[in-house]
C-alpha cells in the first residue's frame, strides 16, 4: 500500500485555485495546434472541455457511442445547477456551498477540489446565460431559483423540469460550432475499447465503429475520459440503457487506480418497480420534494387508498425526523428512511414497495396552476407510466441507484495517476465524497469541462511540445487491437444458452441486494462468492447472436456486462474493507442507536483507490488520506 | 396480452428489407413498448435468431434517441409521447403492430430499425448556437430576458432531435426541427447578434438533406414534445428579412 499525492497546492484554501493557474505552465496560442487531444463521451463533461479546448486551438478528437453528442445521458438532469451566486439574498456564498458540499458528502470528498468547484460555480451560470441556456426567469427578466436537498438557501437554477437537457443542449452546440469551425472531430457510434500505454503513460486509444464493427487507433498527446458512472452494475438504475463503465474500466485495467467503487448513490425519488421485464427505472426530480410532502400510513399493512387515509393516520417521516430539513433531507438520508419505512411494513402500492409523495397541500396551498407550471413535464411523464394523475392520488416513489461518486482517481489536475490521462465529469471520484448534494452533478460536469481541464491540461503538456504522438501502427496500439478483437470474438465464440440480458439481471439482483441500500460483512462476503461464480459461467454460457461486422447491440452490450462483472467484485471488496457508514455507503454493522451512519473518522478519513493486478487476482489497496482543515468534522445532522 | 409484430428487418444500409412476423405472446400491460419489444427479443436470441436492432437509450423520453413508426404513427398514436413512453396497456390485446424504421432520403437505414439521424448535426453545426467562447461571459444577471420571451424560447428547445417531424411528413421536410432550433436562439436578447446569418445557413443547410414543407400540419401531430408548428411561420418571417438583410449588406437594395 502506498499513500497517493493528490497535489493539491499550498496555500489558503481561497487562493490555491489562482496560485495554481499561475504556477502551471502555460501552451502558447500558436503551439497549441500542435498538440492532439482525445476525448472520451459528450455528456455535460465531454462536450463542454472539447468545445472549451478546441476554442483554444487545441487539436481535439471526440468519441461518442451514441448516435449524436445531444443524446449523452446529462440529458437527463431534470432539477438543475447549483451555484453561489445568492442571487436570492439568502446568505449564500462560495465557502457556503463548498461547506455544504463537503458536508453533504459526509466528509469524503477533497475540500480542494470541492472548494474550486463552488468558486467556478458562478462562471458556469454566466457561461450558459450567454450560451442561451433558456433558464427559468422571474417577471422582471432575472434568473430565478429553487431549493434543493441538503442546502437552507436558494441556490438552484433551473430549465423547467429539463435543466440537463438544456445545459447539454448548450455544450453540444458549443460542440458543434468548433466540429464546424474544424477543430474538433467528432466520430459517432464509435466505442472507446481499450486505452493505449506506452512507457507508463497514456497515448491513445482503440475504438470501435458500432455500424461496421471496424477497430481503429487513435493517438493523441493526452485522453480524457469523460464516460460517466456505473449504476447499472444494478441492471435497474435510473441510467440510460447504455450507459457503462468500460471506458474507466479498460483505463484501470491499464494502470488507474479506481477510488472508493462502493460510494454509490440511491436516489429516493423514483417510480417504484412494477414487474421483472422491467428495463430501467425512472427518476421524479428531487425538487418535487419543494412542494411534495412525503408520508406512509402510520400502521403497517394499511390497505386503504391513500384519499381514504385521513391526516391523523399518516406519517409524515421526513418532516417528524429531520423537522429542520424535513422534505428536502439529503438522498442518502431520505433513500435510507424509505427503506426503513418499507421494512416495517408501511410500504404502499401494489408491491407494497413504494412511500406516497403528495402534493395536495401545495394544490390547495398555491392552486394548481402553479405546480403545473412548475412540475407540469414530471407529473405527465408519471402518468403515462402508472397511469395515475398526481394531481388526484399521491405518486408513489421509492429509491433507485441513480449516481456514483466513486470513479477513477485523479489528482488536483483531473489527471489519474497514469500520465497523460485525465478523468471528468462522473468519471471521476473526486467532488462528492460519499453521497452527492441534488443539482451538483451538472455542475461539477461543466466545471470540469468548461473550467479545470482546459487548465490543467496546458501543465502536462507543455513539456511534450515538438514531439509528435506515438505512431498507430506503433506495436502498443496493435497489441491493444488484438486485445478487443480478441475479446469480442471469445465473446461472439460461446454460443452458449443465456442471453446478456439474464446474466446482467442476476448480477444486478445480488448487487443491489448486497451492496445497495444497506451493506453487511456477511451480505458482501456472500456477493464476493458468488459474482465469480456468475462470471465464470458467463464467459462459458453466454450466447451472443449475429456477427461483429454489423450493428450488433448484444455484443456491445455483452462486453460491456463483462467489465461489470470485475467492477461488481471490486465494489463489494470496497464496501466490506470500509469498515464505517458514510453517505450513501451503510454498513449496517455501524450506526447510531438512531439507525443513522456512524463514520470512523479515526481509521477511515481516506480515499480508497485500488490498484489492477491482473484477471481473477486481488486488487492493491492504496489510500489518500483526507484532512479537514475549513470545515470541522462533525456528525452530519439534518435534525 | 397476445399480439403479432410485423416488423421491418435490414441487415445493412445497402442490403434490401422485408417485412417480417413475430408472436408476441404473454406481455403485460404495465410494460412499455421498447420493454415488450425487448421481451420479444429476448425470445429471438433464446431460440437461435438474430434480435431486432432498434435505437434507444434513456427512455425517459429526453434523450430523442429512440423512435419507429407504430402503425404509420411516427412514435404511436398517444399525442405528445416518445415510443419509449408508450405503454402496452394502450393496445388491446390480440392487436398486429407494424413497426418500421422512420422512412426519408436524407435519413437513411442502418439496421433494422434504426435510421441514420447525423444530417440533423449538420443543420446544428451550420448555425444553431451563440458564438461565445468559454470563459470572459458577464453576470447571468446582466442579460435580463422577458419572461415571456424565456418561456417561449424554452417551449422551442425542449425539441430533442428525435426527427419524428421528419418522419411524418409527407415531404421529409426538415422544417420543424430547424425551425425549433432556430427559435429557441432567436427569440433570446443573446440570439439577436447573429439572429439573421443563422437562419439563412440553418435554412439552406436543411435543405441540403430534407424537402420543403407544405404545411401538413403532421409534424406538430407527431411531435413527441408537442412543440408548435408556429415555430415554422417565425422562421419563414425571419428568412425573408434575412435575405432583405442580405441584400442590403450586398449593397442591392
Amino acid at each position: 500500500m502506498t499513500t497517493l499525492d493528490a497535489k493539491v497546492p499550498a496555500g489558503p484554501i481561497d487562493n490555491k485555485w489562482t496560485g495554481h493557474r499561475f504556477d502551471s505552465k502555460l501552451v502558447n496560442p500558436a503551439n497549441k495546434r500542435k498538440y492532439e487531444i482525445i476525448i472520451i463521451g459528450t455528456g455535460l463533461a465531454g462536450a463542454s472541455a472539447a468545445a472549451s479546448l478546441g476554442e483554444l486551438g487545441y487539436n481535439v478528437t471526440v468519441f461518442t457511442y451514441h448516435d449524436s453528442p445531444r443524446r449523452a445521458h446529462s440529458i437527463a438532469a431534470q432539477g438543475g445547477i447549483n451555484a453561489a451566486k445568492n442571487y436570492a439574498n439568502d446568505g449564500d456564498s462560495v465557502f457556503r456551498l463548498f461547506y455544504d458540499t463537503v458536508k453533504g458528502g459526509d466528509y469524503r470528498s477533497r475540500e480542494a477540489n470541492v472548494y474550486r468547484l463552488a468558486e467556478v460555480s458562478n462562471e458556469i451560470i454566466d457561461q450558459c446565460a450567454a450560451q442561451g441556456v433558456p433558464f427559468a426567469r422571474e417577471y422582471g427578466g432575472l434568473l430565478d431559483n429553487r431549493s434543493f436537498g441538503g442546502a437552507q438557501v436558494s441556490r438552484t437554477f433551473y430549465a423547467r423540469g429539463q435543466t440537463g437537457q438544456q445545459l447539454l443542449l448548450g455544450a453540444y452546440q458549443a460542440l458543434a460550432r468548433q466540429v464546424a469551425l474544424g477543430s474538433v472531430k467528432l466520430y459517432n457510434r464509435t466505442e472507446m475499447l481499450e486505452v493505449v500505454t506506452h512507457d507508463g503513460r497514456a497515448v491513445g486509444v482503440v475504438v470501435r465503429d458500432l455500424v461496421t464493427g471496424e477497430i481503429s487507433s487513435h493517438s493523441a498527446h493526452a485522453v480524457v475520459l469523460a464516460t460517466g458512472g456505473y449504476s447499472n452494475v444494478f441492471y435497474l438504475s435510473t441510467m440510460a440503457m447504455s450507459s457503462n463503465v468500460t471506458a474507466a474500466w479498460r483505463a484501470h485495467r491499464k494502470g488507474a487506480f479506481f477510488a472508493n467503487p462502493c460510494f454509490t448513490q440511491i436516489h429516493p425519488t423514483c417510480i417504484p418497480v412494477h414487474g421483472d421485464f422491467q428495463s430501467k427505472l425512472t427518476l421524479m426530480s428531487e425538487s418535487l420534494r419543494n412542494d411534495g410532502r412525503i408520508w406512509v400510513p402510520k400502521s403497517a399493512d394499511d390497505g386503504r387508498p391513500a384519499n381514504d387515509i385521513p391526516e391523523e393516520d399518516r406519517d409524515y417521516y421526513l418532516e417528524r425526523i429531520y423537522p429542520s430539513f424535513g422534505n428536502l433531507a439529503p438522498r442518502d438520508i431520505a433513500s435510507r428512511a424509505a427503506m426503513r419505512m418499507i421494512e416495517e411494513d408501511r410500504g404502499v402500492g401494489p408491491l407494497k414497495n413504494g412511500v406516497y409523495l403528495d402534493f395536495s397541500d401545495a394544490i390547495n396551498r398555491l392552486g394548481k396552476d402553479v405546480i403545473e407550471a412548475r412540475y407540469g413535464n414530471l407529473f405527465e411523464m408519471y402518468e403515462r407510466i402508472t397511469d395515475e394523475n398526481p394531481y388526484e392520488v399521491p405518486m408513489r416513489i421509492y429509491p433507485a441507484p441513480h449516481y456514483t461518486m466513486g470513479g477513477l482517481w485523479v489528482d488536483y489536475n483531473l489527471m489519474t495517476n497514469v500520465p497523460g490521462l485525465y478523468a471528468i465529469g462522473e468519471a471521476n471520484f473526486s467532488d462528492h465524497g460519499a453521497n452527492r448534494l441534488g443539482a451538483s452533478a451538472l455542475m461539477q460536469g461543466l466545471a470540469d469541462g468548461y473550467f479545470v481541464v482546459p487548465y490543467t491540461i496546458a501543465d502536462y503538456l507543455a513539456d511534450w511540445l515538438n514531439i509528435d504522438p506515438l505512431a498507430t501502427d506503433h506495436e502498443a496500439f496493435q497489441e491493444a487491437e488484438e486485445e478487443v478483437s480478441g475479446r469480442l470474438e471469445k465473446l461472439l465464440s460461446i454460443n452458449g444458452s443465456r442471453t446478456v440480458d439474464s446474466f446482467h439481471k442476476e448480477l444486478g439482483h445480488i448487487m443491489i441486494d448486497k451492496c445497495g441500500l444497506a451493506r453487511s460483512k456477511e451480505g458482501l462476503e456472500e456477493a464476493l462468492d458468488r459474482i465469480p461464480r456468475l462470471r465464470n459461467e458467463f464467459w462459458s454460457n453466454v450466447r451472443v447472436p449475429g456477427t461483429d461486422d454489423t450493428y450488433n447491440t448484444e455484443l456491445a452490450k455483452a462486453a460491456r456486462v463483462a467489465d461489470y462483472f470485475e467492477l461488481a467484485e471490486l465494489m463489494c471488496r470496497d464496501a466490506l474493507e470500509r469498515e464505517e457508514s458514510c453517505g450513501g455507503h451503510f454498513r449496517v454493522e455501524h450506526q447510531t442507536d438512531e439507525g443513522e451512519a456512524k463514520r470512523d473518522d479515526e481509521d477511515q478519513a481516506h480515499v480508497s483507490a485500488w490498484e489492477w493486478n491482473g484477471y481473477g487476482e486481488a486488487h492493491t489497496h492504496h489510500k489518500e488520506p483526507l484532512t479537514f482543515d475549513y470545515v470541522a468534522l462533525a456528525q452530519r445532522s439534518y435534525k | 396480452m397476445d399480439l403479432t409484430l410485423k416488423v421491418w428487418r435490414q441487415n445493412g444500409p445497402d442490403k434490401p428489407g422485408e417485412f417480417k412476423e413475430y408472436e408476441a405472446k404473454g406481455i403485460s400491460e404495465e410494460a412499455s413498448f421498447l420493454e415488450m419489444l425487448d421481451i420479444v427479443n429476448e425470445r429471438i436470441v433464446e431460440s437461435g435468431g438474430v434480435p431486432i436492432e432498434f435505437d434507444h437509450d434513456c427512455r425517459e423520453g429526453i434523450c430523442g434517441t429512440c423512435g419507429v413508426m407504430i402503425n404509420g404513427h411516427p412514435h404511436g398514436n398517444q399525442k405528445g409521447t416518445a415510443t419509449c413512453q408508450l405503454h402496452m396497456r394502450k393496445f388491446n390485446d390480440g392487436d398486429r403492430i407494424v413497426i418500421e424504421p422512420w422512412r426519408a432520403t436524407g435519413m437513411p437505414v442502418v439496421q433494422d430499425l434504426i435510421v441514420d439521424r447525423s444530417a440533423l448535426d449538420r443543420i446544428i453545426e451550420a448555425g444553431g448556437y451563440i458564438s461565445v467562447d468559454t470563459g470572459g461571459t458577464p453576470d447571468a444577471n446582466l442579460i435580463p430576458v422577458p419572461k415571456e420571451a424565456a418561456d417561449a424560447s424554452m417551449d422551442a428547445a425542449a425539441c430533442i432531435g428525435c426527427a419524428a417531424c421528419i418522419a411524418a411528413c409527407p415531404n421529409s421536410a426538415g422544417q420543424l426541427f430547424t425551425a425549433a432550433k432556430l427559435a429557441h436562439l432567436n427569440l433570446l436578447p443573446q440570439g439577436q447578434p447573429e439572429r439573421y446569418d443563422r437562419t439563412i445557413a440553418m435554412v439552406e443547410k436543411m435543405e441540403e438533406f430534407f424537402g420543403s414543407c407544405t404545411n401538413h400540419g403532421e409534424c406538430e401531430e407527431a411531435c413527441p414534445k408537442s412543440i408548435s408548428i408556429n415555430n415554422i411561420a417565425f422562421m419563414n418571417r425571419d428568412y425573408l428579412v434575412a435575405k432583405f438583410k442580405d441584400r442590403r449588406k450586398a449593397g442591392q437594395t
